[in-house]
């Protein structure tokens, strides 16, 4: 029993970074019809950017001799990387999806992989092959709950990404950007021509989703402190099976397929041996998708590819 | 309107028509021909002339290898260049002209098939003459070979069929892990399968059979995907053949014995020039007869309509499962000779990195064309391999590059044409004289 409830709270920070990750692909998907394939790269450059908001507060501190809380740094890197890392989505809307709006959705897939190339093969050429640590801004402290072990960081990350997807569907529901992101979703035809512009819309969404992944990459650093630079190839292509099972363009069924695909990976790995974890894991996303081809919350619209 | 007739029947000038003038007239024959004697000029002579150019050795890949790590040598190179293909070529093919088309008119009356056939004699004996001088070149020509059968397997369905498959990679897994199961498990004693079980010597015969193997067991795995995958349009075969690219690939990390995340080693050496080649251009026979059939027809049907092709009589579900199983089984022949080649796989070398050099490669080439996929295939490979001094450079020129060709031209740089071997083959002395 306590390993259970012990599986279940692996399971919930795995599937934070799942469902942050995984909210990136569907809100693209949502207003673009597309896949961002270079989304479990820009989670890897948030992860990279982190890591130098990180260090470069912490050097501020240990000059000024400011002596910030390890919490306060730790919010500011994650709030000065969203920021940062939404230019980096933004950027690659304007590059390599806004050409291709009109051209075949494979074309953009396409462009989409070798622009994750590029994110991955750019970062090695920068940094080169050693791999960094990320730095530990907060005490580990592990607290116990009868027999079951939680450290502050997994109460942190799964906190934290709760908060954010919270954060996100208020955006969504209520201010006046999210209607126009659940118009342009809900008619990509005809919302441009009542005065809004798919030209803010669509980096609007790339920022948003990419500031989710670099915060997903920042947790990820506390969590693994180890970076490289293919952290976001498995990560993302997960993600993204995940966003697939919540329902293409379903910002609560990504979140939620984010968390069933932790739950599913941990108690696989949990229950048959650890190395059988993705055959069974996939094997059983398989089998939903065989029963429910739209996923969870996914409309069942026939889309045709525009080739 | 006058004036623009008469702007056309002036005689062209410049250094176009100059170039135009210098290679026109010279059938296909002529060409390989003369590709042919270049080579034969590198075999017997090649190393005299790189000598008194000053280079250590032979350029292997065009001196592309040479170029990039030692800068120095790049007059000698292209000394080379000039000395062995350039002029050797132009000058052959230029004095051979009139045999040439000759013997490519005699060629044309006969049957497609013969004409083919000499076509691809000189061809191949170019590239025999041409690998014979390193063993370096030998393995990228293979290489690109099956990269040509991958390329084209998967047009079959990103292209012809207009769906987006990911599992190319696991088919070409289950093919490679079928081919080598079968050959270590007769033919060869190795430590895995322990000795062999049918005479060692009949091993290099049954090769072909055991390549066919290793398709079927690719098309049986690619029936899994197809059977749910086909009841609905749109990105739902991308999710579905990625999962179980993932799954094929975990699945052969965890079965100990064919060798786990160790992979399988020490196959026999079957995977010869000549078998790769041949192997090569049946599957392009075959793929080009397939796309051209009905049965082809009528992919192309259910990729631009589907609802008006199924009224049309077209079974769409049993083509598009068929055309599935047809491209499967091809990268399951491909992965069996990539297996051959080099003598090992390991799961690692089908994951999500051979994926996206797949897609590279028909993307680049072009969607809906054999001759796209060629071109592609080629490309790529030959690309890939030229610029490995640059080492991880490579990894940014080459995406860069092909996103330069999405944006210019979405479907690929050959995209929708015809591969017709025939309009190939035709001496071209006749079209000067109509002119």
């Amino acid at each position: 029993m306590d390993l259970f409830l012990q599986n279940i709270v692996n399971a919930l920070q795995w599937g934070s970074f799942y469902a942050l990750i995984a909210l990136g692909y569907s809100m693209v998907y949502s207003i673009l019809m597309l896949f961002n394939f270079a989304h479990g790269d820009i989670f890897m450059v948030g992860a990279y950017i982190g890591f130098g908001v990180a260090t470069a507060l912490l050097g501020f501190v240990a000059m000024t001799g400011i002596p910030l809380p390890g919490w306060l740094i730790l919010i500011l890197t994650i709030i000065i990387t969203m920021f940062i890392t939404s230019f980096v989505g933004i950027f690659i809307e304007r590059v390599g999806y806004r050409p291709l709006r009109e051209a075949p959705r494979a074309s953009a897939a396409i462009t989409g992989l070798m622009i994750g190339i590029i994110l991955e093969t750019g970062n090695l050429a920068i940094l080169g092959a050693r791999r960094l640590s990320f730095p530990q801004l907060i005490e580990s402290t592990t607290y116990q709950f009868g027999g079951v072990y939680v450290t502050n960081k997994k109460i942190l990350i799964v906190g934290v990404s709760l908060t954010l997807m919270f954060l996100l569907h208020r955006f969504i529901q209520k201010s006046k950007w999210g209607m126009a992101m659940r118009a342009m979703s809900f008619d990509f035809e005809a919302v441009p021509l009542m005065g809004i512009s798919i030209n803010r819309i669509a980096p609007l969404t790339f920022a948003i989703g990419s500031a989710l992944a670099a915060a997903a990459g920042i947790l990820y650093g506390l969590a693994y402190p180890v970076l490289d630079p293919y952290m976001g190839i498995l990560l993302g292509w997960k993600a993204f099976v995940a966003a697939i099972l919540g329902g293409r363009g379903s910002i609560l069924g990504a979140a939620l397929a984010g968390f069933m695909l932790g739950f599913i990976e941990i108690f696989a790995a949990w229950i048959f041996p650890s190395t059988l974890r993705d055959v069974i894991a996939y094997s059983i996303i398989l089998l939903i998708l065989t029963f429910r081809p739209h996923g969870f919350f996914g409309k069942a619209h026939s889309t045709q590819l525009r080739l | 309107m006058e004036e623009q007739n008469e702007k056309d029947q002036r005689p062209k000038k410049g250094f176009k028509a100059w170039l135009q003038k210098l290679f026109a007239g010279i059938p296909l024959i002529g060409w390989l021909f003369s590709v042919f004697g270049a080579v034969l000029i590198e075999y017997f002579l090649g190393d005299l002339i790189s000598y008194y150019l000053g280079l250590p050795k032979i350029p292997v890949l065009f001196g592309f290898l040479t170029v990039l790590k030692k800068p120095l040598l790049i007059p000698g190179i292209i000394g080379y260049l000039i000395l062995v293909y350039g002029l050797p070529i132009l000058l052959i093919a230029k004095s051979l002209r009139k045999p040439a088309n000759k013997l490519a008119a005699f060629l044309d009356k006969g049957p497609v098939s013969i004409g083919a056939i000499i076509h691809l004699g000189f061809f191949y004996g170019a590239m025999h003459f041409w690998t014979d001088l390193s063993d370096y070149r030998l393995l990228v020509l293979k290489l690109t070979m099956i990269a040509i059968m991958l390329t084209l397997s998967i047009n079959v369905i990103n292209g012809y069929m207009g769906e987006f498959s990911c599992s190319h990679p696991g088919f070409m897994a289950l093919g490679a892990y079928g081919a080598s199961t079968i050959t270590l498990l007769l033919f060869a004693n190795d430590k895995l399968f322990g000795d062999a079980l049918l005479p060692v010597a009949l091993g290099f015969y049954f090769f072909p059979l055991a390549l066919i193997g290793g398709g079927l067991i690719a098309a049986l795995g690619a029936l899994v995907i197809a059977i749910p995958s086909f009841r609905t349009r749109g990105d739902y075969l991308a999710i579905i053949s990625l999962a179980f690219l993932f799954i094929v690939k975990s699945l052969i990390e965890n079965l100990e014995f064919i060798g786990g995340p160790r992979g399988m080693s020490s196959q026999p050496n079957y995977a010869n020039l000549p078998m790769v080649f041949t192997v090569m251009v049946l599957c392009i026979w075959i793929i080009n007869n397939f796309v051209r059939s009905t049965m082809g027809k009528a992919l192309n049907a259910v990729r631009d309509n589907e609802l008006a092709a199924e009224v049309m009589t077209v079974n769409t579900r049993k083509t598009k499962i068929i055309a599935f199983m047809f491209a499967a089984f091809w990268a399951g022949v491909a992965g069996g000779l990539f297996a051959h080649v080099l003598r090992y796989v390991n799961p690692g070398s089908f994951g999500i990195q051979r994926l996206a050099e797949i897609l590279a490669m028909v993307y680049f080439g072009g969607l809906n064309s054999v001759t796209g996929s060629i071109v592609g295939a080629v490309s790529i490979s030959i690309l890939s391999e030229a610029l490995r001094p640059l080492e991880i450079y490579k990894w940014i020129i080459i995406p860069l590059l092909l996103i330069l060709v999405m944006l210019f031209r979405p479907t690929g740089l050959i995209a929708f044409t015809e591969f017709n071997p025939k309009e190939l083959m035709k001496p071209k002395k006749k079209r000067i004289e109509e002119q």
